[in-house]
């Protein structure tokens, strides 16, 4: 077990708190880079989707995880950036002040749905959000001048700098990058007042308010930024796929990123990568294991649909800390062994909890 | 009057057929520690709620400073240094003490959205600050071994104390306390009396406190007000107001009350 001795106020403010973080972090950043010197290209290409769903996922986190405020219609950001992204590159802007693009659009459809978000809360926010993502999934199939309508809209490869970046690997870079980004702006704001001011919303909204956070300015903030990442995440599946359509964004989409923050863990920025993990290795494992299943179920066509919901299922009764709080629970066990008692990650029952004002 | 802080006058507040609150004045000076009591449903919360500005007050008018309260609205309040702990206490429950604290000090925050976004060193600066408050409130209220610690898994004594240094942190003129010492055994509750003396001494802030416990009360107040039923019964020193007949009343009955249940038994 580890027994940090903080000497600075500075030590908590820095990301790293420790030499292990540091080492740690840093072992898998080199592999990361180094990836494409031993992995093949398959994996390359997977790994930039998890990069993806990573970003998209980060983008989510901050609403849901941190913010408290849940959305069933996160698809639609993604639609947008990537529509964005294609309209933006075939009319010749180049890739970076496109992409730049793609994210603010989306976080002003972002700040469009967050507004009339502040007057409802809980299951009828997600109705509302779902409401949402439907409308643009139909605007995406009905607006044929734009975006081609149900026939889809060809992406071209990202162009950086006069380099046009075909294929995996110099995608995956491209990914790796706009990805450490994020994760930084996010850790960023977590550790200061306005990822405080989220998490404050998300825990008690009465008392955030009465300790003078501005709680409609911030929900907006929460969804604008939420909204941006996810539409940068879009922009880059856009390039990635370099094929888009409308039912790409659908409800299911939504449905996978929600599975994604929740599988990961809500309230934890390792849970996003975790999540991304989980919805790009799992389509496989079940491809994998329908060679091992007698033929009536591994052709049944709801196959991957009942995994999912089984799995989504599960964790919210057995897990709602999701993977990263299992391994929380695991890393704590082996730290704390012999003396790991069941209950130290219980969660308080409600009937300690207060009632709420409103 | 220079010395008044807080001037409420003939507030009234109605929640459909219930008159919570019906005309209601009273004058908090600036530096004492003024109490609210009442039996349950006498209105106190609701006037608490009011001067947050969680409700808007159906007629009357609240002053702080000479000027009106009652146009700002809610999160604007702990800007004018009006912070408040509440009676089943809201501490944001999947942060640490120290985050507690730290959202504590939101309004004094020096860098937006941007700063924080990119980490800058104003942001840096600011974040500073605000855990040099924070850490001053932990060593007033003993919190060091609680620091790091979850408010999830808090005992409610010490939850009870976050939720006073948390108040403290945002750096206010007049702190409004709901019941601080209900849930309390009896040391902490010792703990809680010294705190408010300290409070009000050291720190300078002026206490608006609802309390139940009358030992509480008579230690701490400097004037105590009694209300039932939305309306104010007595107005003075704690025993004062304790000896008065219409508050014995209110608690306790009439005598014709005491003397009828002497009959039936």
């Amino acid at each position: 077990m580890r027994f940090l001795f903080k000497t600075d106020y500075r030590q908590d403010l820095s990301l790293a708190r420790h030499s292990g973080h540091v080492f740690w972090y840093g072992l898998l950043l080199v592999c990361l880079l180094i990836a494409p010197g031993w992995a093949s290209s398959y994996w390359i290409a997977q790994l930039g989707f998890v990069l993806i769903y990573a970003i998209a996922g980060l983008g989510l986190m901050v609403l849901s995880g941190y913010t408290g405020l849940l959305s069933i219609g996160h698809a639609a950001f993604l639609g947008v950036g990537a529509y964005a992204q294609a309209w933006l590159t075939s009319h010749g802007v180049p890739f970076v002040p496109a992409l730049l693009a793609a994210g603010a659009l989306s976080a002003l459809a972002g700040v469009v749905v967050g507004l009339p978000a502040l007057r409802v809360k809980g299951i009828y926010l997600a109705i509302a959000t779902l409401a949402f993502g439907l409308i643009v999934e139909e605007v995406l199939a009905r607006w044929d001048s734009v975006t081609g309508g149900n026939a889809g809209l060809p992406v071209a490869a990202p162009q950086l700098f006069g380099y046009v970046l075909e294929g995996p690997v110099a995608f995956y870079y491209l990914a790796l990058a706009v990805c450490l980004l994020a994760t930084l702006a996010v850790l960023n704001l977590l550790r200061s007042a306005t990822g405080r001011a989220f998490i404050a919303i998300r825990d008690s909204e009465i008392s955030a308010q009465s300790m003078g956070i501005h709680l409609a300015r911030y929900k907006t903030l929460s969804f604008a930024l939420s909204a941006a990442l996810v539409g940068i995440a879009g922009a880059l599946y856009a390039h990635k796929l370099r094929y888009i359509s409308p039912e790409q964004f659908g409800i299911a989409q939504s449905i996978d990123l929600l599975l994604l923050v929740v599988v990961g863990g809500l309230g934890s920025v390792h849970g996003a990568f975790l999540g991304a993990i989980f919805l790009i290795v799992m389509p496989q494992t079940i491809v994998l294991a329908k060679d091992f299943l007698p033929p009536a179920i591994a052709q049944a066509s709801g196959l991957q649909a009942l995994v999912y919901g089984t799995v989504l299922m599960a964790f919210v009764l057995f897990e709602p800390l999701g993977l990263y709080g299992r391994w929380c629970k695991i890393r704590t066990y082996l730290e704390l062994f012999p003396f790991y008692r069941q209950g130290m990650f219980r969660r308080q029952k409600a009937f300690q909890r207060s009632e709420r004002l409103k | 009057m220079t010395d008044t802080l807080l001037s409420v006058r003939d507030l009234s507040v109605r929640f459909g057929g219930v008159l919570a609150l019906n005309g209601v004045s009273f004058d908090v000076r600036r530096g004492e520690v003024f109490t609210l009591i009442g039996p349950n449903g006498a209105g106190k919360t609701t006037v608490f709620n009011l001067i947050s500005r969680i409700y808007p007050p159906t007629s009357g008018e609240i002053l702080w400073q000479g000027e009106v309260l009652t146009q700002l609205p809610p999160h604007a309040i702990a800007a004018q240094g009006i912070a408040r702990t509440f009676q089943n206490i809201e501490l944001f429950e999947h942060a640490t003490v120290l985050q507690n604290l730290l959202i504590g000090h939101h309004t004094h925050r020096a860098a937006g959205f941007w700063a924080d976004l990119l980490f800058t060193p104003a942001a840096r600066r600011s974040e500073l600050a605000a855990r040099h408050k924070a850490e001053e409130m932990i060593e007033l209220l003993d919190l060091q071994a609680h620091r790091d610690a979850l408010v999830a898994g808090l005992p409610y004594g010490v939850r009870k104390v976050v939720e006073l240094a948390r108040a403290l942190c945002s750096g206010p003129r007049l702190l409004l306390l709901d019941e601080p010492s209900s849930g309390l055994n009896v040391e902490e509750t010792e703990d809680m009396a010294w705190w408010i003396r300290d409070i009000q001494s050291e720190l300078g802030i002026t206490v608006l406190m609802v309390e139940h416990d009358m030992s509480l009360v008579s230690r701490v107040s400097d004037r105590v007000l009694a209300m039932n039923q939305g309306q104010v019964l007595a107005q003075g020193t704690p025993a004062g107001v304790q000896a008065h007949p219409g508050v014995i009343e209110a608690y306790l009955g009439t005598v014709d009350d005491v003397a009828s249940l002497r009959r039936a038994a």
